[in-house]
């Protein structure tokens, strides 16, 4: 293992977090407001109290805080031999990022077009795919949760959810195969004469963009749907009642009272399909290049773990600055969102 | 002259349920006109077809004369004041009460201006920059009204719009909503199931039970003169005797009761044998010596209101009457316990079939 500030930092890091919320645990106990209030303890029995503590605990320091740094330490080491790990080579370098930018030191084009190419469509199209799903769930969301009754809205949910029993990629093979030339999509066309020859929309990226818009269509559906749920059907009919036409009522009254679950929508959307790996894997064309199989090949193809960490890490910047960006253009704080 | 509003033979239904039963009325311009009914009664329904939030399932809405079949909610002059006011919390304070004209196309600085108007209007002048939580219950009620006045309706329509609001407000609210409408001179169609509420403000009260419109009239024509059991039962304090026609003969007749024989005025001209209710307001009868009255009954309490005392008696058969009285004879009522007898002018009385009457 290295053994560096790298190293040491790693570990101080989740302790000062664990000494952080001890103060503000202390805090709150001194605050005169809760004078008098039961503790948590002795309103819940050690038994839950100490759980919570170790599973939380647990849950942030192994799954979250650790990768993490020890993901950030690695993404700025050269990659090395496992025999000179922590020898004289082993320092800080910018190199991994260096080859995001501008390739390897040999190549002579000026920027690692390829590499940054792929980053930026996926970084758009991710985007515009999260616009789609909005586009879609809106309509079906707002019917859900304002118009249908029980039984046709208990039947709705049903069918939306009923496709992802199935496994993620089994449900971009089942694209793939709606989208081959073969394809029942082709074949249909084919036979309303509309085209002559199949249409090789796996080639144009149609398979790659429909797959990706559906993988995580329900969590901007549920989003919505929650969101335009708590809207009272009192306002929309005020709102009617004093003249307003039906888009009116949705651009002034339903979206902006979903404003919350439309974030919370998009930037879950944004995020799962930025990072997801099975369909553009299953779907992508031949030449088509997702960021994330990049990442995926840096790690397993070119085993330069240092390098994917790097690339990980920009991807994981990128999506945050999507979302504090949303929630700025949506004048939201990070809590609202999480309602 | 065309009425403001006028239903013609309009029912409602829900599936097989009956919601409103062949209303038919004409409110005038400039009116305020009360439904005063129980729960569930129809009242709402009613004013949502006015609306044109429900469509009739028979019978015909005219407002200002037009046929308002086929026209929509946001086509009709009509605005609506909901139960639980519907302000958008969306907006401010200002935003909310132009929204109708913004739908309209106004420009932004000329709805300032009639925010501004208005908010003086309602005595809220320099805070239309408010959000709505940070508002009490009855400035928001005056923001919806104001909201629902922008738009320069000819009919306001207002579904219960004090019941939230606690009894001090309520009252203070009253006057308030009168004076509104007196100054801006438009027809009031207003809901409750407060008769204080509609005799205080109404020109005209229409009251319905169970879908059906009983009668419409000033608040005095109801009180004193009802034409059914039940607005005799529901407009204010009455006892109800229960029995048959026994002779009636011109203005008067007398009803064979469980006190005995009982005459009252045969507003119904109710034939001999048909059965019948006769009420007696509290205030009409009167207290006297145990046998010299019509009806006897014990005294079980009474409790002192200021200007007046309700007595509350039992009857022989068991059955409850309330008496009232103020002045000299207030401080004569006897101990709980005393016999005493009742008596009242039969023509005070008052007679109405019992048929179609559930509430006793
Ligand atoms: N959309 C509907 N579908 C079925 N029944 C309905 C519908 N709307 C109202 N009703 C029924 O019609 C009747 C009258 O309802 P309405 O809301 O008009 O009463 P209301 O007089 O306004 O009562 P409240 O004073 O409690 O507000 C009720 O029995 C109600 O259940
Ligand atoms: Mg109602």
């Amino acid at each position: 293992m290295h053994s560096s500030i790298g190293q040491v930092v790693i570990y101080v890091i989740p302790a000062m977090v664990l000494a952080w919320f001890g103060w503000l645990a202390w805090r709150d106990r001194r605050d005169p407001a809760n004078a008098g209030r039961q503790g948590f303890v002795a309103r819940n029995g050690w038994p839950v109290a100490g759980f919570l503590v170790i599973a939380v605990g647990f849950w942030t320091i192994f799954m979250i805080v650790l990768p993490l740094f020890s993901m950030i330490d690695l993404s700025f080491r050269p990659k090395l031999p496992p025999p000179q790990w922590g020898g004289p080579k082993d320092f800080y370098t910018l190199d991994n990022y260096r080859y995001f930018l501008f390739g390897s030191t040999t190549s002579t084009a000026a920027w690692n077009v390829t590499h940054l190419t792929a980053f930026a469509l996926t970084i758009l199209t991710s985007i515009a795919i999260t616009a789609l799903d909005f586009v879609i769930c809106y309509p079906i969301a707002y019917y859900m949760a304002k118009v249908a009754r029980p039984n046709r809205l208990r039947l709705m949910m049903l069918m939306l959810i009923a496709p992802y029993w199935v496994n993620e990629i089994l449900r971009a093979f089942a694209f793939r195969i709606l989208f081959s030339s073969q394809g029942i999509i082709n074949n249909v066309l084919m036979a309303s004469g509309l085209i002559d020859q199949p249409v090789d929309f796996l080639a144009a990226d149609v398979a790659l963009y429909a797959g990706l818009a559906y993988a995580y269509l329900l969590m901007m559906m549920f989003a919505l749907y929650n969101a335009l749920d708590t809207l009272d059907g009192n306002l929309i009919e005020a709102a009617r009642d004093l003249g307003a036409p039906w888009w009116h009522i949705h651009a002034f009254i339903a979206i902006p009272h979903a404003k919350p679950g439309i974030a919370s929508g998009s930037t879950l959307v944004f995020m799962l399909t930025a990072g997801s790996l099975a369909a553009p894997l299953v779907l992508g064309g031949p030449r088509s290049l997702w960021f994330t199989p990049i990442v995926y090949d840096r790690f397993y193809q070119a085993f330069n773990w240092q390098q994917g960490a790097a690339y990980a890490l920009i991807l994981l910047v990128a999506c945050v600055v999507f979302v504090l960006g949303v929630l700025r253009l949506f004048k939201l704080g990070l809590a609202e969102i999480a309602r | 002259m065309t009425s403001a509003v006028a239903l013609d033979h309009v029912s409602i239904r829900f599936g097989s349920f009956t919601a409103v039963d062949d209303a038919s009325l004409d409110i005038a311009p400039g009116e305020f006109f009360s439904f005063l009914g129980p729960s569930g009664c129809g009242k709402t329904t009613l004013l949502r077809t006015i609306s044109g939030f429900v469509e009739p399932s028979e019978g015909v809405v005219r407002i200002d004369g037009k046929d308002m079949r086929g026209i929509g909610s946001n086509q009709r002059p009509t605005a609506l004041i909901f139960q639980n006011l519907a302000l958008f919390p969306m907006m401010s304070v200002a935003e909310n009460i132009v929204y109708g004209l913004r739908v309209r196309g106004m420009g932004k600085s000329e709805r300032m201006k009639v925010a501004d108007r208005l908010l003086d209007l309602i005595a809220l002048p320099g805070q239309g920059n408010k959000r709505i939580d940070e508002l009490s219950g009855g400035q928001k009620q005056r923001v919806a009204i104001a909201r629902a006045l922008a738009v320069e309706p000819k009919v306001l329509l207002l579904d219960e719009p004090l019941s939230a609001l606690d009894l001090k407000l309520r009252q203070h609210m009253r006057s308030e909503l009168k004076e509104i409408q007196r100054r801006v001179g438009i027809t009031f169609i207003y809901i409750t199931h407060d008769q204080g509420e509609a005799l205080t403000m109404s020109d005209r009260i229409a009251v319905m039970d169970r879908g059906v419109i009983q009668q419409i009239g000033d608040g005095r024509t109801l009180y004193n003169h009802p034409r059914t059991a039940f607005v005799a039962s529901f407009v204010g304090e009455t006892n109800i005797l229960a029995g048959k026609v026994a002779t009636a003969e011109g203005e008067l007749a007398e009803v064979a009761t469980a006190h005995g024989p009982l005459s009252g005025a045969n507003a119904r001209k109710l034939m001999s044998g048909s059965d019948a209710m006769l009420f007696i307001r509290p205030e009409s009868l009167r207290l006297t010596a145990p046998g010299a009255g019509a009806i006897r009954g014990t005294i079980v309490g009474s409790a002192f209101e200021g200007h007046v005392t309700h007595v509350s008696l039992v009857a022989a058969d068991g059955s409850k009457l309330t008496v009232s009285v103020n002045g000299e004879a207030a401080r004569l009522v006897p101990e709980p316990g005393a016999e005493v007898g009742l008596v009242y002018r039969p023509e005070e009385a008052i007679i109405l079939p019992s048929e179609g009457y559930a509430h006793a």
